[in-house]
């Protein structure tokens, strides 16, 4: 038991950083951690090695992430950097791209590399709280887009202007931070 | 014309087909509008990577 404990310890870094690139709040986010790891220790029998302790742990964190989001639906609302109009950034008045997008090359490439998984990390952690939050429940909750609209109490074209602006961003910040790079080295090279 | 669509729209258009079926028409613009630009199929691919990133990130997470 007391293994266990230190174990719990020792992962409890790893699940305060999803919950938080989560839920966007510090309080809360310590809350969920808390609640999985007291349903961990009450109920340590449930694990029984089946797989390995992070997989089982980021289990529970999940259902208890959902719960707070339930919780605090009221007050999960939009910040002035969520309702900045990027896309008018990227496209003109007529709708066209002010500048093409780029030829990512190769996915595998990319997707191998442990830095662009950093990468990617850096850039969901930069997205306004909002457009994080929907992004989070859809990519790593896994839920489906109409239930996420009633979990947050938001209408589809609400969860599509700001799903819209998440990836359009997270594009933004993946070109810039990895895949320009990338390009310049490759002609360095 | 009913079946047009700008760049701005068809970026939209191709996120929602990553995560629902569209309607045939929207499909059906989509492929329209695919077919004429060459800045959009470029998006597809994007997405399709932002998409596997994702996947993959999700599964490192879970993982020791």
């Amino acid at each position: 038991m007391a293994d266990f404990s230190a174990e719990l310890e020792r992962l409890r870094p790893q699940l305060l950083k999803y919950a938080r690139l989560q839920l966007r709040n510090a309080a809360w986010a310590e809350d969920a951690v808390s609640d999985t790891l007291l349903a961990a220790i009450e109920r340590p029998q449930t694990f029984a090695g089946q797989s390995q302790l992070k997989t089982w742990l980021i289990g529970i964190l999940k259902h208890k992430l959902i719960d707070q989001i339930r919780r605090n639906s009221r007050e999960l609302s939009t910040t002035r950097e969520d309702d900045a109009p990027i896309e008018d950034e990227l496209f003109d008045s007529s709708g066209h791209w002010r500048e093409q997008p780029q030829d990512w090359g190769d996915p595998e490439h990319a997707l191998r590399q442990v830095d662009f998984m950093r990468v990617l990390e850096a850039c969901v952690e930069q997205l306004p709280g909002q457009q994080g939050r929907l992004f989070m429940m859809r990519e790593w909750l896994e839920l489906e887009t109409d239930e996420i609209c009633k979990e947050l109490a938001i209408s589809p074209t609400n969860l599509w202007v700001m799903l819209h602006r998440a990836r359009l961003r997270l594009r933004e910040c993946l070109q810039l931070n990895w895949f320009s790079g990338a390009q310049l080295a490759k002609e360095s090279s | 014309m009913l079946l047009m669509r700008t760049c701005k729209e068809v970026s939209l258009l191709v996120m929602q087909a990553q995560d629902l079926r569209l309607p045939w028409r929207e499909r059906l613009a989509l492929k329209l509008h695919m077919m004429a630009c060459d800045a959009c199929p470029r998006i597809v691919d994007q997405l399709a990577l932002m998409r596997s990133a994702s996947e993959r990130w999700r599964r490192y997470s879970e993982e020791e």
